[in-house]
């Protein structure tokens, strides 16, 4: 490490707990001015935690940060931009209705009689559209106008029009385009030759191998080791960002897979406003398919595209090898096609949380448990008492509301209120995310079950072990597109990750 | 550069709302009995003066994305107490001016500091606060009326003509706009205030000032709903502790804001737009009257005139391509 350079900011021993779970576990980091300095590790190493803490949006549990050798803390984020400490986030901190202009400026504009300056902050937001490459941006063009790429850029103008001296960037290349990124690497560049200090977080590594002095790996909330930049190998570098070892938390796989009959499901060629790029995929029945891939690939998209909740998604779907019109998800659910999707967010999509255990249960499968249009209380019953011993849901009684229980029991209530349907496909959007290990190992069991007995499932995880341990076939997806095929024995840590990263080397097969 | 295109699309629903009034007043005064004659202009203007100041509170609550059904009670409040305090001398009356004013603040207040750290929706504690002020106004006034000495000076002054011609009501409504609106809308504060109504937590992570915007909001949502009941009482020479008037003239008021382009998931809209609003939302409904219909055909009339003027704002719904956005 360059000692001339001077550590403007340092974190000492910050820790950080979410109910039981570590997020950070006693990180140190060391910032220095004029140098870009890249922080890597898997999702859920505690890379965001640490810059919340950085930027005053979460307050640490222990340790302390220091600002030029002096202590401080950040009561909200205007406190932490008030020291100089700017952080331009992966979910985008811009105000939709305002016009570019208002956005730059809004944590401090320009007065005149105490009224906001207009032409100032006209002059003020050119300056730093400019600045941060995008002179070609209209200042008075709405936020909610302007395509995620132009987002991105107004973001960093916004950072810079603050003066910053330590600037943190959250993935702020992964909405950009090729000719976009290329512009703010040379923003970046300058902004290191005039002192300021860049903390970089980024899953592309050649993004990275570009543009960093140093490099942090965080692993499990640990930060692992701090190296200048290029002096290890990819392959190094995963290994650190890897480090741990499996625990045996999976049913072990076994062959069902039905290879004669049509494959139950068959995606060709689905497009979507430029997050899906052509992805075709087969699921037979007995089959588990993984998505892996980085967050944010276009796993999400495909998900709800195959579920017809997407519009002007172009491409073909085929169910039992015939083309098929999936309007909805009630076209989706009806017999013929029969699938379900477990959606991400059990709290706004999954379940309704003040109301019964029963009452979730019963919202999907209503055409099972209903003769003439009337609920059979006694067919319903039945289901949900199969239900609640089949995944073990731990409710005291069907009758208490779904919010009170806790967050494993609730996404076995999201699970098995679609089982209901008895569905043949089954998509999961990241099933296990947030839950204990126990609940997990159950889950997995029951995938394993259900794919057995003839189902063909499509489980998307953001944890790769996951995928390891579950899946018969893992599709890796980057830019909306099937980037890598694994299956059987090629789905290894080390294979995804290179894969996800979009690392092209292929000696991975053990 | 070219801001006039920006600068007409942050008018749009502002326009809007302005040729449909132009549209339903020019037909009411074509089939009025008496025509385009400065008496009729004046009446037509007291009375949509009214609910535009009722319109014009509900307008700040609404860019905040929040909504106030308490507005209607603070106007009878405030109708109520004048019918007390505008008595005696110029001064006196003054001051009663002053004194409703800052019943309309402290209304506003209380409901901001509710929704602040109440933390329960505004829906929810404006329906709450609204019961509460409209108990207090049935407690000062059981009955109609108003106080002896009652001194219609001002308020003949403020619901006359000036030069014979020009409503003063709406001179008037016009120099509130000038001298409140305008220096608001490019206050900071005022930029807050649509900075949370958009986004929440992007505001919050911009370092805007998230409670005060919110707080600024009901204090002028009570103020301007206090000044709408100072003009009931200016009109009416009393006060009258009306239930119905109340619920009217707050469900009256969403109309307006929604007809007058400002968005009820916050963050866009004006005031001006929602004045335009308020006055299209009255001539609707005066419109039967000039075209001799039976009065009892006044509600289903303008609602389905409300509906086809919003249903115009819902026409980008059909562009959204992930149909799970159409919840959010």
């Amino acid at each position: 490490m360059d000692d001339d350079a001077v550590p403007i900011f340092r974190m000492e021993a910050i820790s950080k707990r979410y109910g039981g779970v570590h997020a950070l576990d006693h990180a140190d980091l060391v910032v220095r001015a004029g140098r870009v300095h890249a922080i890597l590790g898997e999702n859920g190493a505690g890379k965001s935690t640490l810059i919340k803490i950085m930027s005053g949006v979460v307050a640490p549990d222990e340790g302390r940060m220091l600002l030029d050798g002096q202590e401080v803390s950040f009561a909200n984020p205007a406190a932490a931009n008030a020291a100089g400490i700017v952080c331009i986030f992966q979910e985008l901190s811009l105000i939709p209705d305002l016009s570019v202009a208002d956005n730059i400026v809004i944590s401090n504009p320009p007065t005149r009689f105490g009224m906001i300056d207009r032409k100032a902050q006209q002059a003020i937001a050119m300056a730093a559209l400019e600045r941060a490459g995008g002179g070609d941006i209209h200042p008075m063009e709405l936020v909610k106008d302007l395509p995620l790429s132009r987002r991105q850029i107004v973001e960093i103008a916004k950072a810079l029009a603050r003066k910053p001296r330590v600037l943190i960037l959250d993935e702020a290349t992964s909405a950009l385009t090729a000719a976009d990124v290329e512009t703010v690497f040379g923003v970046l560049k300058r902004l290191r030759s005039e002192g300021i200090a860049l903390l970089y977080i980024s899953h592309r590594m050649h993004e990275i191998a570009e543009l960093a002095d140093d490099c942090t790996v965080f692993r499990n909330g640990r930060k692992i080791a701090t190296y200048p930049a290029g002096s290890k190998s990819d392959d190094e570098v995963v290994e650190l960002m890897i480090g741990r070892e499996y625990s045996s938390v999976f049913p072990p796989k076994q062959d069902n897979v039905d290879r004669v009959a049509a494959p139950v499901l068959e995606a060709r060629n689905l497009s979507w406003m430029q997050r899906l790029n052509g992805i075709s995929l087969t699921a037979r029945a007995g089959e588990v398919v993984g998505l892996g891939g980085l967050d944010g690939q276009g796993q999400r998209e495909l998900l709800l595209a195959l579920f017809g909740v997407l519009r002007g998604v172009s491409g073909e779907v085929l169910i039992d090898g015939k083309p098929r019109n999936i309007s909805g998800p009630r076209a989706a659910k009806a017999a013929d096609i029969g699938m379900a999707l477990i959606p991400e967010d059990r709290k706004t999509e999954g379940l309704m949380l003040p109301m019964s255990v029963r009452d979730n249960l019963s919202f999907a499968a209503m055409r099972q448990i209903s003769r003439g249009g009337i609920v059979d209380r006694k067919a319903e019953s039945a289901a949900i008492d199969r239900m609640m011993k089949l995944l073990a849901i731990k409710a005291a009684n069907p009758a208490i509301p779904v919010g009170a229980l806790s967050g494993g029991n609730q996404q076995k209530v999201v699970i098995a209120k679609w089982l209901m349907v008895e569905p043949r496909i089954i998509l999961l959007n990241d099933p296990t995310r947030g839950i204990d290990v126990g609940t997990k190992q159950e889950i997995y069991a029951l995938l394993r079950q259900l794919a057995a007995e003839g189902a063909a499932i499509i489980l998307y995880s953001t944890d790769y072990d996951e995928l390891i341990g579950c899946c018969d076939r893992v599709l890796v997806l980057y830019d909306g597109a099937v980037k890598r095929e694994l299956a059987g024995a090629e789905i290894t840590e080390h294979a995804l990750i290179a894969s996800a990263l979009n690392i092209d080397h292929r000696e991975s097969v053990a | 550069m070219n801001g006039l295109r920006y600068r007409f699309a942050e008018q749009r629903g502002m326009l809007l709302a302005l040729a449909i009034f132009v549209l339903m007043f020019a037909l009411y005064v074509a089939n009025h009995p008496a025509g385009f004659t400065p008496n009729v202009v004046q009446t037509a203007a007291n009375k949509g003066v009214l609910l535009a100041l009722v319109a014009v509170a509900q307008t700040f609550v609404v860019l905040t994305a929040g909504i106030d059904l308490s507005v209607g009670m603070i106007f009878i409040l405030a109708n109520c107490l004048a019918s007390y305090l505008l008595v005696g001398t110029p001064i006196g009356v003054a001051l009663g001016v002053g004194g409703v004013l800052l019943t309309g603040l402290a209304c506003g207040a209380l409901n901001g500091l509710l929704v602040i750290y109440g933390r329960l929706q505004p829906i929810v504690i404006t329906i709450a606060t609204g019961a509460v002020f409209f108990g207090i106004a049935l407690w000062i006034r059981p009955y109609p009326g108003s106080a002896a000495g009652f001194s219609s000076d001002l308020a003949d002054a403020l619901t006359g003509k000036v030069f014979g011609i020009i409503p003063a009501s709406l001179l008037f409504l016009v120099v509130l706009v000038l001298v409140v609106w305008v220096p608001f809308r490019r206050s900071v504060i005022g930029r807050a205030v649509y900075a949370v109504g958009s986004s929440e937590p992007a505001a919050y992570m911009s370092g805007v000032p998230v409670m005060r915007a919110k707080f600024t909001a009901y204090m002028l949502s009570g103020l301007f709903a206090a000044m709408g009941g100072l003009f009931m009482t200016f009109f009416t020479y009393s006060g009258e502790a009306s239930l119905a008037n109340g619920n009217t003239y707050t469900l009256s008021s969403i109309a307006a804001v929604v007809l007058g382009g400002v968005s009820l998931f916050g963050g866009r809209g004006s005031a001006i737009g929602a004045i335009f609003g308020a006055l299209a939302f009255r001539a609707i409904g005066d419109l039967l009257f000039v075209f001799d219909f039976d009065p009892l055909w006044q509600p289903l009339f303008q609602g389905v005139v409300l509906l086809l003027a919003v249903s115009l704002g819902a026409a980008r719904l059909f562009q959204v391509r992930n149909r799970l956005d159409l919840f959010s």
